[in-house]
């Protein structure tokens, strides 16, 4: 499934889709910087309430298809801009992290 | 063996927001040598690692990426406090960091066995108030 087939089918807000037709394949959850790049997969999607600007950087780096932003948490304006010209997909989810997990379990 | 293509970079070590400037680069920079997804990737944290390791504990230090056709060789240097026991640095979950440092999602004791994850070898040379050189190889998959 693609990351946009995946932010429609699950109702949540594309915030920046630079990569609209990247696949999704599994999932990791994670707030803790290491961890995600030491655990998460390429191509996952990364659940998660951390916004700031390194997000980006780690998203870049472990490959990962889309940030899914966990209980309605918004980009500031600059990681926006970094994030677009970086490549990577931001979504963001209403629901807490494991209600997201819960939504796009099964599609990925 | 040819010469190795050498990327340097001077860490700045004053500007935690915008640190993983160079493996962003780094990342770059070999996408358009064309290696392969999986051997960027493990480059690039493995690298990103050591940057904000730099910049937490060191206030900045050089970063010298080398490859060559078979392997790429990171070395990571600094004039930092050192690493009182290298033993308990390589632990998972074992942090010097401060709450700010925590606060933006690093400081998890994850750093250096990411860092040897992600590397074929790594090897620390560090001198309590001298500084650290780590040396990282990762082979072209």
């Amino acid at each position: 499934m693609t990351v946009t087939e995946l932010c429609e089918s699950c109702g949540f807000e594309a915030v920046c889709l630079p990569e609209p037709d990247r696949t999704v394949s599994g999932a990791y959850i994670g707030d803790l910087l290491s961890w995600v790049m030491g655990r998460a997969s390429s191509d996952n999607a990364w659940i998660t309430i951390m916004s700031n600007i390194n997000v980006a950087a780690v998203a870049s780096l472990s490959d990962v298809a889309c940030v899914i932003l966990a209980e309605g948490v918004k980009l500031d304006e600059d990681i926006f801009a970094t994030a677009s010209q970086k490549g990577i997909n931001v979504i963001s989810s209403p629901l807490p992290a494991f209600e997201t997990a819960l939504a796009i379990g099964g599609k990925v | 063996m040819s010469e190795p293509l050498v990327f340097h970079f001077d860490i700045d070590g004053e500007d935690f927001i915008s640190a993983g400037q160079a493996s962003i680069q780094i990342k770059k920079n070999l996408r358009r040598l064309g290696l392969s997804p999986e051997t960027i990737r493990r480059v690039s944290i493995a690298m990103y690692e050591g940057e904000i390791n730099m910049v937490i504990h060191a206030k900045g230090g050089e970063a010298d990426v080398k490859v060559y056709e078979d392997r790429i060789e990171i070395i990571l240097a600094d004039k930092g406090p050192g690493i009182k026991n290298i033993d308990e640095a390589m632990q998972e979950g074992f942090s010097t960091a401060s709450d700010t440092i925590r606060s933006l999602g690093f400081g998890a004791g994850m750093g250096l066995p990411n860092m040897k994850r992600y590397s074929d070898s790594m090897d620390i040379d560090t001198t309590v108030g001298v500084g650290t050189t780590v040396t990282m190889v990762i082979k072209i998959q």
